[in-house]
């Protein structure tokens, strides 16, 4: 093959595309009238919030003071709030002296969340260390042996709560939604029909009226004798709830396995149960990743909902911070706090949810 | 390990002859038969339990003396609702006060559902934009509300609202709009009775606009002939409440709020639990509106705009005859259950105290001590609504699916 010197050619490299501010601006901001008109009326609603939004939050706002009174004076934020509440707002009403309890609690879900998120560590270690790590967070909780003081749920309160509700939902949701979209896909009839009705019901009903029939209405359909934790009855709710839109994302991978898989299974004498333990579902599970981890994300926002039916998770708790008759009128500041909080947890989520469905469709092409 | 994967017809004939023990064992293995007994414990657990949990309920209610039984629905009620859409006063039924329950969630779930549709399908064009400043807005917007919890957002606008000015030194963004810790309070036509017959009015133009545009499809399509009705439509839509307006004597009085003892009196008004409530279900389901809606626009091909485009299509003929139509298809279902799931948490109005069902039954529930029922009554209301909403949104994705022929 003649290379362009040999064919008296001479070697031209690609042009460099340069790119001036001023072009860039015509390329993307100004590229036809319409747009130059939508740019120019953004740009003038810019000007006319942001100086005054940056104002307000970091030129005149109180970053720090133990006395309520010099927030009142000032014109803008009063981030004091948070240096003087944040104990409260993070680990609600649990015992001070014990906070670092709920703090590796936090530590320990935290980084098995990160660990979750590796392709490699996919299996079913991976559940059961959860489950361990679940036991030995409500350890570190409850206490009461190896010599930690005993704390009753009560008082248990802020991220801590939240992030032992997000868990329990998940790892005991998730079974449950396996079970109901078998259940739903099942050819005995009975059992189909208990599991659409509980699935279309749970889901057409809102989730505080199912966290209200647990938590409120429970004690009713007990004998006297009988107490159930207030918690455990919040955290069987969500599980339900989560189960019942988990179910549906899993029917859907159920239903995109093509038929071929479940005849080859059949055709390999393979029993109901092994068929669907190790042809079926690892298939499944695989495709409805991304919706799962939307479904997670779900219900990770609501945990908040537990604060309704008087828990102190950290949105229970942040108001039950800002009741302080001297803080009171800063409620927002300590809300857009617990805002950002929420964010990072769900921001890095949904990313995450994002680049494994962009991973998923590369794999497509073949 | 034995084999005990016998099929059903096999295990049928090994057991003609031989001892019980034996052929209860095939039975066993015979799959429909255990899926029989699998199917009638199943139901035997769910009655035990049940009838326990029942029985339980009952004594404890008898306990209390409580009648059971739906007749406390006529009985007063004896306690007040804040927002209203009809007539309520203590002296009514506990009946009443669910109609009004149920009036207020359907009147804060469609003004924000309207409300999230527009802001929604804004944004989600906005994303695709080619202008820079405004994907990366629009961008932003999705990212920050999608990723925080709706209650702790409806929380927020609530501590918004309730720290604004008093009623006295209210926010003024537009003359005759005034912002306070009272709620909002705007500019609105004053009441007349011309105002229903231009409301029908506009219903009919609306109606008539939309079978004149069906007749002129169906004309196009037999005969070929095409006639560009947008603007023809579009005058029937605004003349006839025009007309109605004239024959109505022409009122033209627009009340504007004033401010009397503490609060405004006159024109429109929103209480701060229905403004922080509908901005926390609306912009909240805007954001994942916004992503349907770019999803739905993105899916449609690129060579559907080329072929577009090369046959001459103008872009706004593009948007409407090529885009829109396949973007929609991707678009109804997923909007459905978001819309499914503002109507749902509207139920978030009890952290704020706006007086909605859930709100409104707890109060019945503990006024009245008829549980059961209450929890019942409240179910069926917001199952029928979700379910309305399902058949809707079914109907209208069975009329934009592919007309296979």
């Amino acid at each position: 093959m003649a290379t362009p010197a040999q064919s008296g050619l001479t070697r031209e490299r690609p042009p460099i595309l340069k790119i001036s501010v001023i072009d860039w601006l015509r390329a993307n901001l100004f590229n036809s009238i319409h747009n130059s008109i939508l740019t120019i009326l953004c740009l003038l609603a810019l000007v006319f919030i942001v100086p005054d939004a940056l104002r307000w939050t970091f030129i005149d706002s109180i970053w720090y003071t133990e006395d309520s009174n010099v927030c009142r004076a000032a014109a803008g934020a009063c981030w004091a709030v948070i240096p003087e509440k944040y104990r409260l707002i993070l680990f609600g009403t649990f015992p001070y002296d014990e906070h670092w309890r709920g703090l590796i609690v936090i530590l320990i879900i935290v980084g098995l969340t990160i660990i979750s998120a590796f392709e490699r560590f996919w299996s079913i270690h991976l559940f059961t260390t959860w489950i361990i790590a679940f036991v030995i967070v409500l350890w570190l909780m409850l206490g009461g042996s190896f010599g930690l003081k005993t704390i009753s749920t009560n008082r248990w309160g802020g991220l801590p709560l939240t992030l032992i509700l997000f868990v329990g939902t998940v790892v005991g949701g998730l079974p449950m939604a396996i079970f109901l979209a078998l259940g739903r896909r099942s050819e005995l009839p009975v059992i189909k029909a208990v599991c659409v009705a509980t699935i279309e019901i749970i889901r057409g009903v809102p989730l505080i009226t199912v966290l209200f029939m647990f938590s409120l209405m429970f004690p009713l359909f007990m004998p006297a004798d009988i107490t159930v934790d207030k918690i455990l009855r919040a955290q069987v709710g969500m599980i339900i709830f989560f189960a019942a839109y988990g179910a549906e994302v899993i029917r859907g991978g159920l239903q995109a396995i093509p038929r071929g898989q479940y005849e080859a299974a059949d055709s390999l004498g393979l029993s109901y149960w092994k068929k669907t333990h190790k042809i079926i579902m690892p298939q499944a599970l695989r495709i409805v990743i991304p919706p799962l981890v939307n479904d997670i994300i779900r219900a990770f926002k609501n945990t908040t909902f537990v604060s309704i039916i008087g828990l102190f998770d950290l949105l229970g708790a942040t108001k039950a911070a800002t009741e302080d008759p001297k803080w009171q009128n800063y409620a927002m500041e300590a809300y857009a706090f617990i805002f950002i909080i929420y964010f990072i947890f769900c921001f890095s989520m949904s990313k995450y949810s994002e680049s494994v469905e962009r991973k998923l469709s590369e794999g497509r092409n073949y | 390990m034995p084999n005990i994967k016998t099929t059903a017809s096999k295990s049928r004939l090994s057991s003609i002859g031989a001892p019980i023990s034996a052929r209860i064992g095939a039975l066993w293995h015979n799959v429909s038969f255990r899926g029989v007994l699998y199917q009638i414990c199943l139901i035997a657990a769910i009655i035990a339990v049940g009838s326990y949990l029942l029985g339980n309920a009952q004594e404890a209610l008898e306990k209390r003396g409580i009648k059971t039984g739906f007749d406390f629905i006529t009985s007063e009620s004896g306690f007040a609702i804040g927002e209203k859409l009809i007539e309520y006063s203590p002296t009514d039924t506990y009946g009443r006060a669910y109609v009004v329950a149920i009036l207020n969630t359907l009147k804060v779930s469609i003004i924000s559902v309207i409300f999230a549709t527009i802001l929604g399908v804004m944004i989600g064009i906005g994303r695709l934009s080619t202008n820079w400043l405004i994907s990366k807005l629009s961008s932003v917007y999705v990212e920050l509300f999608r990723n925080t919890p709706q209650l702790v957002q409806i929380v927020f606008w609530y501590t918004l609202v309730v720290n604004l000015p008093q009623a006295r030194q209210a926010l003024q963004p537009i003359e005759g709009f005034f912002l306070s810790n009272r709620g909002f309070n705007m500019k609105w036509p004053a009441a007349d009775p011309a105002n229903s017959w231009i409301l029908g009015a506009l219903a009919l133009g609306c109606l008539l606009a939309y079978g004149i545009g069906k007749w002129i499809h169906r004309r196009q399509r037999l005969t070929g002939s095409h006639f560009n009705y947008f603007w023809w439509g579009l005058g029937i839509v605004v003349i006839l409440p025009l007309i109605a307006w004239l024959f109505g004597g022409m009122p033209t009085t627009i009340e504007t709020p004033k401010m009397r003892g503490f609060n405004y009196v006159g024109g429109a008004y929103m209480s701060p639990e229905f403004l922080a409530l509908m901005l926390g279900l609306s912009l909240y389901i805007a954001s994942f509106i916004a992503e349907i809606v770019r999803s739905g626009i993105q899916s449609v091909d690129r060579g559907q705009i080329e072929a577009a485009r090369a046959i001459g299509l103008s872009k706004s003929q593009i948007y409407r005859h090529v885009i829109l139509p396949q973007a929609l298809r991707v678009m109804v279902p997923p909007a459905a259950a978001q819309y499914v799931s503002l109507a749902k948490n509207s139920s978030l109005g009890v952290a704020i105290g706006y007086p909605e069902l859930f709100n409104v039954n707890n109060t019945i529930t503990t006024e009245s001590g008829n549980t059961i029922e209450c929890i019942a009554m409240m179910m069926a209301v917001y199952l029928s609504i979700s379910f309305t909403i399902s058949l809707f949104m079914n109907w209208y994705n069975k009329t934009i699916q592919i007309k296979e022929r």
